[in-house]
């Protein structure tokens, strides 16, 4: 195979498994922010305490990575329903701005109590042997670690899917998040549908952020460094929109991993060209509401 | 009637008149000098701060834009005095921060053009994408721009050919104090200018401004425009005060900071940025050197409680305090007492749970990191979760009680209706 | 003579929905015309068609001549067309006086001043007292918007579009939420207004409509269903069964209607 074709497909792969890391752990945020309209910053926060519950269950207590993401998953998102009932749900009428400042504040506490308990050294996880290594897919070798990634992100977009198009509840979240108010007046109880959509969200934060320790080690700052790219996934896809939020991850997760290995001085900077680009022509994202 | 109407046209004439209690932050800023000699250099800094606060206040205050990108004005404004300084050995202070205004300003209308027809997360996305390009396009000429390191050692001629820069920062002092009492002079005069009442209507109703004919774009456009000259302004004084720049000044960081200090202060309010910017800046001095987590976890803690409880920031509950007081002036009101209805049991019994949780989490935490006054006092574990947890529960029972009896108590009456 | 407002072959649809079908209207000087129909039928469509909140799909709107089919709503507004909403539009936080001040300073350029202060220009001041003084609200004046009762804050919307000195006002259903023993200062003011301005009315009220209409036009689904004097209106069979035969037919289909 040409050098040129090996390099290419090397960055679409990696840049596959940053994009599912993207896409599970914005996905939640995403259809909140459609739904209710509510910023969460918190959001961070949430996939990092997946990260640390993680590192504890597996360090501390010998349980297994993928059973402690799951772990880690329903905790998180349990405690992040005790969150919205008793915080957020104060503030849904407030501006944006009033919902920007708190849920930062609630991100800088976490921060600050995360690294209290587990010190600013990056963490890392320990793997069971058959993610180790690489996996030999013909034509060349592929970290296990991250074709893993990209199974799990393939599962969950069509469990995630299915859900959304042919359930019940993925309807009714559907039609809340086009129009709330005709949503309510038909008998649907968004409150509880968005309840649970909080809850499944930070859930998958949770996990998404466990997945992460092992691409980019986990430090209590991982809160708000990777917000600012989970907002990016968010606003480019489109609030509510699983199809958007999808594409902007692969979009952003491909051109970011390509830029970094072509342009690496570059850093970051072709993942903001592309918000702007993108926002100034369709403000509401790809596939956002007018 | 006539009375009326001569009462009401007095108002709006006198209602920019200085008022006596104006002069009182600039009495403390000069106090500061005479009380605090030795932190002259910290002090030079908090007046920046207030002057970059006093900026954004202008558009998120007044004309009601959210922005989490405002620190790429002050970087620019920072950069062209650098810069300057460097490659066209411009070292004049005045003239070198009234280039970095200028820049920043035309930097900030051009901008503004494009990105102020959208709103919310839109917007907000928008202003962090530019902020965070500069920085990256900044380090893309590294050479000349230093990078993340910086360009030190930069060198400015005496002030108005005549103040030399001293050790202990007291010219610096000045001059910031000067720059910032001429520019606040003019921002004040935009504010209570025909101008500045219809930034407070596109705040308040901007359909309403529309449907009378108000051009809302260029009067967004302009007003950016001035807040970010103003905004360059206070990066060039950083850039002259610190004889040092780095592409830090960029960071998302920044925008945040002087986001929480203006709501802190209060926005809307002409003296909320020095209030907010003050405190802020003191607090970070005094606790960041005691404790980095300790800030951190403090300053997350205001930012909760400001949002919840005092939403017009400090300056805001100033005035709800002094309208309290007012209130005991006139005719005494009826006696308040609390009745305790079951929703406020059921919220007691919430917070007791939260408390409980919070408490069971903290001791198992502890526990993890061995803390050594706690293992030694209490030395069975279990006897430990368990005071921990009932700790928790009882001490966010209290506080909780404590909020429901200031906020909650009803009058005679209205328990009667 | 031209017309003050010429609206011609409007059009406007939202994707399939067709919402304003090949519209004509009129309005001369002085003119006194009222826009009625049943609910969903498009009127406040047909206001912000007008008023430039929304672009038509086809057809053009004339403003004394002046084609502003494609003009932005502040430009229509410093052209002499004002309006006022269903529901009050005000600056809330503000006080009575600063109200109408705002309107009177973008009509005349005061508010692009930034250097004197607002108190310094005492003309639009005294003028605003002066509009403030014919609707009776002056002793309200310093007080703020939002702590009036809603009767008199209807009363600051019409205010506040006075005080443009419009060459044609929109009223979109200027007594709606006022409590019935407030009503008549609102149609006081109406009766009163400058016969010069041409004044399009939106009512569902027959009282109001008849006693302030020269001519009526009755908008259904949309489109001009008939146009007239009032007692050609009032003669007209089919116009009664639209309004009584649609009642039932309009009851269930509000649900679904943007309105």
């Amino acid at each position: 195979m040409p050098q040129f074709a090996i390099i290419a497909v090397s960055i679409l792969f990696d840049g596959l498994a940053y994009a599912m890391f993207l896409f599970i752990t914005s996905v939640g945020l995403s259809v909140t922010m459609g739904l209710m309209g509510f910023v969460n910053l918190a959001h961070g926060a949430f996939a990092m305490a997946g990260g640390y519950i993680v590192v504890s269950l597996t360090r501390s207590y010998g349980i297994d990575f993928v059973p402690s993401l799951l772990i880690a998953g329903v905790t998180v998102g349990l405690i992040s329903i005790r969150f919205e009932r008793r915080l957020y749900r104060q503030l849904y009428k407030a501006t944006d701005l009033e919902q920007v400042l708190l849920t930062i504040g609630l991100a800088f506490m976490a921060i600050a109590m995360f690294t209290y308990f587990y010190g600013p050294i990056p963490k890392s996880v320990p793997l069971p042997d058959w993610l180790e290594g690489d996996v030999n897919l013909g034509f060349r070798s592929f970290p296990t670690y991250r074709a893993f990634l990209i199974a799990i992100g393939a599962v969950l977009i069509s469990v995630l899917w299915y859900g959304f198009e042919k359930t019940n509840i993925g309807a009714k979240i559907r039609a809340a998040v086009d129009n709330r108010r005709m949503a309510e007046s038909v008998g649907i109880n968004v409150d509880l549908l968005f309840t649970l959509t909080f809850a499944l969200g930070s859930a998958l934060a949770a996990v998404g952020g466990g997945l992460a320790i092992q691409l980019f080690g986990l430090t209590p700052s991982f809160a708000v460094l990777y917000l600012v790219l989970f907002l990016i996934v968010v606003a480019v896809g489109g609030l509510g929109s699983l199809k958007g939020t999808l594409l902007a991850a692969l979009v952003i997760g491909i051109i970011d991993t390509g830029g970094k290995y072509a342009f690496p001085v570059a850093g970051n900077l072709f993942i903001y060209a592309i918000t702007a680009v993108v926002l100034l022509i369709k403000p509401t994202g790809f596939f956002g509401r007018e | 009637m006539a009375e009326a109407r001569a009462r009401a046209a007095d108002y709006l004439v006198r209602r920019h008149y200085f008022r006596l209690s104006e002069a009182l932050p600039w009495l403390l800023m000069i106090a500061a000098f005479f009380l605090f000699p030795n932190r002259m250099t910290f002090g030079s800094q908090v007046l920046i701060m207030v002057l970059f606060a006093l900026s954004l206040d202008l558009i998120l205050g007044y004309a009601g834009i959210v922005t989490l990108g405002h620190a790429a004005f002050f970087g620019v404004g920072a950069y062209t005095v650098a810069l300057a300084s460097m490659l066209l050995d411009w070292s004049e202070p005045i003239s070198g921060i009234i280039a970095g205004g200028l820049l920043a300003g035309l930097v900030g209308a051009a901008v503004g053009w494009f990105i102020l027809r959208y709103r919310g997360l839109t917007l907000l996305m928008l202003t962090i994408a530019f902020a965070a390009m500069l920085q990256e396009s900044g380090n893309l000429r590294s050479d000349i721009t230093g990078g993340y390191d910086g360009l030190p050692g930069l060198m400015f001629d005496p002030v108005l050919g005549t103040f030399q820069y001293d050790l202990y920062g007291h010219t610096n002092y000045w001059y910031v104090f000067g720059v910032l009492a001429v520019i606040f002079y003019f921002v004040r005069r935009i504010i209570y200018s025909p101008f500045g009442q219809a930034l407070t209507g596109i705040r308040e109703n901007v359909r309403r401004m529309h449907a009378i004919g108000s051009p809302v774009h260029r009067r967004l456009v302009a007003v950016y425009a001035i807040s970010a000259a103003i905004a360059g302004v206070a990066g060039g004084l950083f850039t002259q005060t610190n004889a040092y720049v780095t592409l830090t000044v960029f960071d998302f960081d920044n925008s945040a900071k002087v986001l929480v200090m203006l709501i802190l202060g209060g926005t809307g309010r002409l003296y909320g940025p020095f209030l907010g910017a003050a405190v802020y800046m003191v607090l970070e001095d005094y606790f960041s050197k005691l404790s980095p987590t300790f800030w951190q976890l403090g300053i997350g803690l205001l930012l909760v409680l400001t949002v919840l409880f005092a939403r017009r920031g400090l300056l805001g509950l100033a005035e709800d305090a002094r309208g309290l007081f007012k209130r005991g002036d006139s005719a005494p009101s009826a006696p308040r007492r609390m009745v305790w209805k079951p929703e406020h049991w059921n919220s007691l019994g919430m917070s007791a749970l939260d408390g409980a949780v919070i408490g069971f989490i903290a001791g198992f935490a502890i526990n993890m990191k061995q803390v050594e006054f706690m293992t030694t006092f209490v030395t069975s574990a279990p006897a430990r979760a368990l005071i921990f947890t009932l700790g928790g529960a009882a001490v966010a029972a209290g506080i909780n009680a404590v909020y429901l009896l200031v906020t909650s108590r009803t009058s005679v009456e209205e328990q009667t209706s | 003579m031209t017309a003050a407002l010429e609206v011609t072959s409007l059009n406007r649809s939202f994707g399939a929905l067709h919402v304003t079908r090949d519209v004509n209207l009129s309005l001369a000087r002085g003119a006194r015309r009222a826009l009625i129909g049943p609910n969903g039928a498009g009127k406040t469509t047909l206001i912000n068609l007008i008023t430039g909140v929304i672009r038509p799909s086809a057809g053009t709107v004339s403003l004394n001549g002046e084609d502003i089919t494609n003009a932005s709503q502040a430009y229509r507004a410093r052209r002499g067309l004002a309006r006022t909403f269903q529901i009050n539009q005000l600056f809330r936080g503000l006080s009575v006086l600063e109200n109408i001040c705002m309107a009177i300073g973008e009509r005349d350029g005061h508010n692009n001043n930034l250097w004197r202060s607002a108190g310094a220009k005492r003309e639009v001041i005294d003028e605003a007292l002066d509009h403030l003084e014919s609707l009776q609200i002056v002793d309200d004046a310093l007080k703020l918007v939002r702590n009036l009762p809603y009767g008199r804050q209807r009363l600051v919307e019409i205010a506040i579009a006075l005080a443009q000195k419009p060459r044609v006002l929109l009223l979109d259903e200027p007594a709606a939420g006022v409590p019935s023993s407030e009503s008549h200062l609102i149609l006081d003011v109406v009766d009163k207004l400058d016969p010069d301005i041409a004044v399009l009315i939106i009512e569902h009220d027959m009282d109001v409509v008849f006693r302030f209409a020269k001519e009526i036009t009755v908008l259904v689904q949309g489109a001009v269903f008939t146009q007239g004097t009032p007692d050609e209106i009032m003669r007209n069979k089919d116009v009664r069964a639209v309004y009584l035969g649609q009642e039932g037919h309009d009851a269930a289909q509000r649900g679904g209607q943007h309105g």
